[in-house]
């Protein structure tokens, strides 16, 4: 069990992490969640007692590592794969490790059998690749056969056989009754891996709940219907007469609305009843990606900008229109993926609290829907459908 | 016990890595060959040497000139033992195995001090007895006053001056701010600042110019040094003590 008490960490003026208070318990898979920068590496070097905390404090069984007795035997971890002296080779680099905290020369040989390296085991791990990097640094997490396991980012460069393997791994070390907490910035990855989800940004606290939780609360079915762009007013009257039969809508930012508690047919018929065409009528789940972009989307420390290329353009001829710029996704797009949540009332992201409370439909839930649609604009031709479709290649992955 | 686990572990790691053998290598054959080389020109060029000089010339101080040029490579080797830990990261995997973190370093320490002073003793030796066989008539024996004494300071020096180089990277981490200070300050500006009749005073102090002292087994005939063979030695050991500390204390406070 690992425990943060108000767990906080300065680095002059710049706070990596702050007041974040977690358990991690015994006997599952806790999946650390967070994008790049967010403070995941930073919460796992205090962990184990390389960093010292600013404030706060985190213990291990009740221990701050530095006092555990006998850690490396009840504490294995794996903190950056190339942290590796790419001259020694691989059972060397296990050996030494293991005789540093006391452990006999025959477990390195188990261990390189159980990561799949007993074939370069006499290989300098320079010649290593990123994936075998990463399972001799699972190989030294697993030395001491630890209760507690600690992976920073254990995927990352694996093929889609290493990501099942570790997924199998991580699951058989939970089920054994131990402590597994893997840090990721992959919401989809945790999704299938863990049962449980501590998700932070900027340094706080975002989420601690179960995968489960996150699901239910998080993965909702919607259709998207589409009324003609040139007639405002019968996409208001759609969605009154929608809500009035009991459904949730919600704008999207390209015009088009997002319905959710009716059922396709019902919203045809509705539609129908009230005399307003559609363009489009589909189904939609909202992805868990989705979800957690949009949880940490305001605590993303490095954003693109749009590549203005300016340098480069050349002085276009008179009279010549200059090319269409096409978005990018998440090219300088606040809020690019920030579909709204399934819930109204200004929660950024659905915690486990029953009942979402009600607010006035269409109110700015969105992040960004204050602003103006770059890509929503009345259409000056209306004629064209072509504005219709260009949502369609600026969503790709609604577009599916 | 902590410590013997340590002690085992940084022998596997010293004894893993290419580094070690060629540092370690390059030192003794670097000190050897170019203490004979200088020996023997010595040896040819007695005859044109003032009576003064004459006078000082100490056989046994000459087959140790290899060591001005053959300590850089033992400075690298201390910077790179621990560095090598900076550089690739495995001090935090270290650190996590091993959280005392003086049981840590001094038991790295230990093992790379051990190793250098086996090399450093086996070059010494080896240096100068090559060293007085090519000096001929001019020869001293290791049976003379002071000369198995210098010859043993020679094994010594060259210990102090690896340890003294992993203290300084042990505060510096980057082995290229390392090297970067510690080879020039050897190399050059030591031996600048204790030639110089202006800095001398203060140059004589400092760890390589006093702890070279041991090596000497004639005085020179102007010679106004305030301490002895043993006192600049101690000057040395004074200076690695700090460097150590220095290392300690830094590794105790800082983040990993």
């Amino acid at each position: 069990m690992i425990e943060a008490v108000g767990l906080t960490k300065r680095y002059g003026d710049k706070t990596a992490v702050y007041n974040l208070s977690f358990q991690v318990r015994p006997g599952a898979v806790t999946g650390f969640l967070g994008p790049n920068g967010s403070g995941k590496s930073t919460t796992m070097r205090m962990i184990l007692g390389l960093d010292d905390p600013t404030a706060g404090q985190v213990t291990i069984g009740g221990h701050p590592y530095r006092k555990l007795p006998n850690a490396p035997r009840q504490v294995g971890a794996l903190l950056d794969a190339k942290a590796v002296h790419g001259g020694r080779h691989a059972r060397n680099h296990l050996l030494c490790l293991a005789q540093l905290s006391g452990i006999p020369a025959r477990r390195v040989d188990e261990v390189l059998g159980v990561v799949g390296l007993q074939d370069v085991a006499k290989r300098r791990s320079k010649g290593f690749s990123l994936g075998m990097g990463q399972r001799l640094g699972i190989a030294a997490a697993l030395l001491g056969d630890p209760q507690v396991l600690l992976f920073d980012e254990p995927v990352n460069g694996l093929d889609p056989e290493g990501i099942l393997w570790v997924r199998n791994l991580m699951k058989s070390l939970a089920a054994e009754g131990r402590t597994v907490f893997v840090s990721s910035h992959l919401m989809s990855e945790m999704a299938l891996t863990a049962d449980h989800l501590i998700v932070i940004g900027r340094g706080q606290l975002l989420a601690d709940m179960s995968v489960r939780d996150f699901i239910s609360h998080n993965s909702a079915d919607f259709a998207r219907v589409r009324t003609p762009d040139t007639e405002p007013q019968q996409r208001e009257k759609l969605t009154a007469s929608l809500t009035e039969a009991g459904g949730q809508v919600l704008p999207e930012q390209d015009g088009a609305l997002r319905v959710m508690g009716l059922p396709l047919p019902r919203i045809s018929d509705l539609a129908h009843d009230a005399d307003v065409r559609l363009w489009e009528l589909s189904p939609h789940q909202a992805s868990l990606e989705e979800a957690y972009m949009r949880m940490t989307q305001g605590a993303v420390d490095y954003r693109s900008t749009v590549d203005q290329r300016a340098g480069f353009l050349q002085e276009l001829p008179p009279g010549a229109v200059p090319p269409p710029q096409m978005p990018v996704p998440g090219q300088g797009q606040p809020g690019w993926y920030a579909p709204p949540p399934p819930q109204q009332g200004g929660h950024p992201f659905a915690m486990p609290q029953g009942q979402p409370p009600a607010g006035p439909y269409g109110a700015p839930a969105v992040p960004g829907a204050g602003e103006p649609n770059p890509y929503a604009q009345p259409s000056p031709a209306p004629a064209q459908p072509a504005p219709a479709a260009a949502p369609d290649l600026t969503k790709p992955e609604d577009a599916r | 016990m902590a410590a013997t686990q340590v002690v085992r572990s940084e022998w596997t790691k010293i004894r893993s890595v290419a580094s070690t053998v060629w540092t370690l290598g390059l030192a003794a054959v670097v000190t050897v060959a170019l203490g004979v080389l200088i020996s023997w020109f010595s040896k040819n060029e007695f005859d044109k040497l003032s009576d003064n000089e004459k006078l000082s010339f100490d056989p046994t101080f000459i087959s140790f000139a290899g060591m001005s040029l053959g300590q850089l490579a033992l400075i690298v080797f201390g910077v790179l033992v621990v560095s090598n830990e900076y550089s690739t990261g495995m001090i935090r995997t270290s650190l996590a195995a091993v959280p005392q973190r003086g049981t840590f370093l001094f038991s790295k320490m230990a093992v790379a001090t051990c190793l250098a002073f086996a090399v450093g003793l086996i070059t010494s030796f080896v240096a100068f007895f090559l060293g007085q066989s090519v000096l001929g008539v001019h020869k001293a024996s290791i049976g003379d006053s002071g000369v198995l004494r210098a010859v043993i300071g020679g094994g010594l020096y060259m210990t102090l001056i690896a340890v003294f180089s992993m203290g300084v990277a042990t505060m510096l981490r980057s082995p290229m701010l390392s090297l970067g200070i510690l080879m020039p300050f050897f190399f050059l500006i030591s031996a600048i600042l204790g030639n110089v009749s202006a800095t001398k005073k203060f140059g004589q102090f400092l760890p390589d110019q006093a702890g070279s002292k041991i090596m000497q087994v004639v005085t020179p005939v102007d010679d106004d040094v305030p301490y002895g063979p043993w006192g600049g030695l101690g000057i040395m050991v004074l200076w690695v003590l700090v460097a150590v500390v220095g290392g300690y204390v830094l590794l105790k406070r800082r983040d990993a």
